[in-house]
């Protein structure tokens, strides 16, 4: 059973909606550049195995507090501050694409803080020979293309309870969408590039990598190179399953997961 | 009133298949489509049409910024009207404008319009439009969320440092200088600042607050300009300025001739290569997420959505065009009246007029302008004899910039 609460963060500089539900160890899962779905399934399936807190960056659904978050590091600290208030100490971080960045970005700049960590075909690198496609010039309609294996459960997943024909719905959808991609583009736009390279070799974390064997956003080829700079970092490739890997995918990433200690 | 003749520059060489083999005219369309050799004589013929422009009486010459686009081949309008500067005496230099947020650092756009100022003799109308998106976001790479920020910075910067007349340190978030120290410095002080919007909030009350005039530069006409321009006079109202219609100012493609069935003959296929190659954009590139403010969207949504549909410009005949107003075209009585219209329902004193359009060839070009400046501009200028002497938002007069100038 997920539930979700708004908390104060920064000294009321930002307020995140955290969802959050199930038990065990604390894991806190940061969410990729199209933030969490409705009722996010893998949330819920984090959930079955680990007490999960999902926070929404601040851009996300009703997280206020993006003005002020322009850089990596805004972010980064950000994230630690959204620790502090859930009053979580050294928590299992998973990270998924933009949030394996941010995540990975965290280990970085405070290594003592993060102890595992679970980046989940991240950003943060950029190799010449493999560009990563531009989402910001993509078409609603693209999407689930670059994003998914299995394109037709991707659409599925991507547009339901929408409908793009009624006009207040579009509205709230245009909204909706410069408000999250516009806090998205401050760490991914117009090359999701910050620095991660010249700073990723102070992790400390044990650290997993999961891949999608057919991630088309960001390709498999990125695994290998952030497995070279990390440390004794894991890497596992998931079959049938492209950059949503852990919607597509979900109990094979868990069970990866299970192999973190 | 004030006519800026403008010039787009379009290259005029894409091919008839354009649509079919290239998505955009902007952002990605290939270099390879353009031919440098061919660009010498294109840049020649724009820059003499607009010389030939001053000849006509015109009282401003317009250039604007656009990257990597085949539509509009002036990443540096600043050339341009360097290059005007020295071959005209009279007109307006009307620079629309440097997108500032993208000059590094933007204390560069204050030098280059104080060089034009004098050059010219006083003569610069200076843009700053925060730039499309195209340009601004996915040609020069700025992030969309904070593209507004940048600019809002590097406007105070540009206006402090023309306003100095000691070096000042600035301390901010994007620029940081220790010696602002603008050589040369302007002789208009300042000119007369343009800004082109396109329905932004924020844009509104930027140029009330600052007595900026606001223009509109659509390709749609000034049917569709009608609620857009409502919306500012409503603030205008609101703000307890004045209504002066220099204010306001609008872009409109013009084209005539002796006879309305003339224009047609002469004009359509040019005007059908403008809408139909030079503003073929993919709707990707049209609106990063994070270009436009939250307050702007939930404004404009509606209407952009709308409007959007509308834009399926291959679809429209002549006479859709001429009909729905994207194109003011036709005899010397025709145009002005749907000029006065023009004028009349938006409320401008500005008006920055398309001769040049697509590949419309130099000779054509001329006749309509001509025609437009003998038989069409003399009655138009008669236009708010109530606000014949606001010389608030035009060149100071000669007098006076030459007195600035000793």
């Amino acid at each position: 059973m997920i539930t979700s609460r708004m908390i104060d963060v920064a000294q009321g500089r930002a307020q995140v909606r955290v969802y959050e539900g199930g038990e065990g160890t604390p894991l806190l899962y940061l969410h990729g550049a199209g933030g969490l779905f409705p009722d996010d399934p893998f949330v819920a399936a984090l959930a079955k195995h680990y007490r999960v807190y999902a926070p929404l960056l601040p851009g996300y659904g009703d997280s206020e507090g993006a003005e002020r978050l322009r850089d990596m590091l805004d972010v980064t600290l950000h994230c630690y501050d959204v620790m502090d208030a859930l009053k979580l100490s050294k928590p299992l971080v998973m990270g998924h694409s933009m949030g394996g960045m941010i995540a990975a970005e965290m280990a970085a700049v405070a290594p003592n803080e993060i102890e595992r960590m679970a980046l989940i075909c991240p950003a943060g690198l950029w190799l010449d020979a493999a560009p990563i496609p531009d989402i910001f010039a993509m078409v609603p309609s693209e999407f689930p293309g670059y994003l998914f294996y299995d394109t037709a459960f991707g659409v599925q997943l991507m547009t339901a309870g929408q409908d793009m024909n009624n006009l207040d719905f579009l509205v709230q959808f245009l909204v909706m969408n410069a408000k999250r991609f516009g806090m998205a583009g401050k760490l991914l736009f117009p090359i999701p590039d910050r620095g991660l390279s010249d700073r990723i070799h102070r992790i400390k974390a044990r650290t997993l990598l999961i891949w999608g064997e057919h991630d088309k956003l960001i390709p498999p080829v990125y695994g290998p190179a952030f497995q070279a700079k990390i440390a004794g970092a894991r890497l596992e490739t998931i079959k049938g399953a492209g950059h949503m890997v852990n919607y597509e995918k979900p109990e094979a990433v868990i069970a990866a997961l299970k192999g973190l200690n | 009133m004030k006519f800026t003749w403008f010039n787009l520059m379009p290259w005029p060489y894409l091919p008839d298949d354009f649509r079919e083999q290239h998505r955009s005219v902007w952002v990605d369309l290939p270099n390879r489509i353009y031919d440098p050799v061919k660009g010498t004589e294109v840049y020649r013929t724009y820059l003499e049409q607009l010389e030939y422009a001053e000849e006509l009486g015109f009282d401003g010459l317009g250039v604007n910024e656009h990257h990597a686009n085949a539509y509009g081949l002036m990443p540096s309008p600043n050339i341009m009207a360097a290059s005007l500067a020295r071959t005209t005496s009279k007109a307006a230099l009307v620079v629309l404008g440097d997108s500032i947020a993208l000059y590094n650092p933007p204390i560069r756009v204050a030098e280059e319009f104080a060089m034009l100022d004098v050059l010219s003799g006083g003569r610069l109308v200076a843009g700053f439009p925060v730039g499309t998106s195209m340009d601004t976001n996915y040609a020069y790479g700025t992030i969309p969320a904070l593209t507004r920020e940048k600019y809002a910075e590097a406007h105070e910067l540009i206006r402090r440092a023309w306003a100095a007349r000691e070096p000042f340190p600035f301390n901010g978030r994007y620029t940081k200088i220790r010696y602002v120290n603008c050589w040369p410095r302007p002789i208009q002080n300042p000119p007369p600042i343009f800004i082109p919007g396109g329905g932004s909030l924020e844009t509104y009350d930027f140029c009330l607050e600052n007595d900026y005039v606001y223009c509109y530069l659509s390709y749609s006409g000034y049917k569709r300009a009608e609620q857009l321009m409502k919306g500012y006079w409503d603030r205008v109202a609101k703000s307890g300025k004045d209504a002066s219609p220099y204010r306001g100012g609008f872009a409109q493609v013009i084209c005539v001739a002796d006879t309305d069935a003339e224009a047609e003959q002469l004009y359509k296929s040019h005007v059908h290569y403008f809408y139909n190659r030079c503003l073929h954009v993919y709707p990707g590139f049209a609106d990063a997420p994070g270009y436009r403010t939250i307050k702007t969207l939930q404004a404009n949504a509606v209407s952009q959505l709308t409007q959007a549909n509308l834009r399926n410009y291959p679809t429209l005949t002549w006479k859709d065009l001429v009909d729905q107003g994207y194109v003011i075209a036709g005899s010397p009585d025709t145009v002005h009246d749907r000029m006065v219209d023009l004028i009349t329902s938006l409320r401008v004193g500005n008006v920055f007029c398309l001769f040049q359009v697509g590949d419309m060839p130099d000779d054509k070009v001329r006749h309509s302008s001509k025609l437009f400046a003998e038989k069409v501009m003399p009655r138009l200028n008669q236009l708010w004899p109530e606000y014949k002497d606001d010389q608030r938002f035009w060149l100071r007069p000669a007098p006076a910039r030459a007195e600035a100038a000793e």
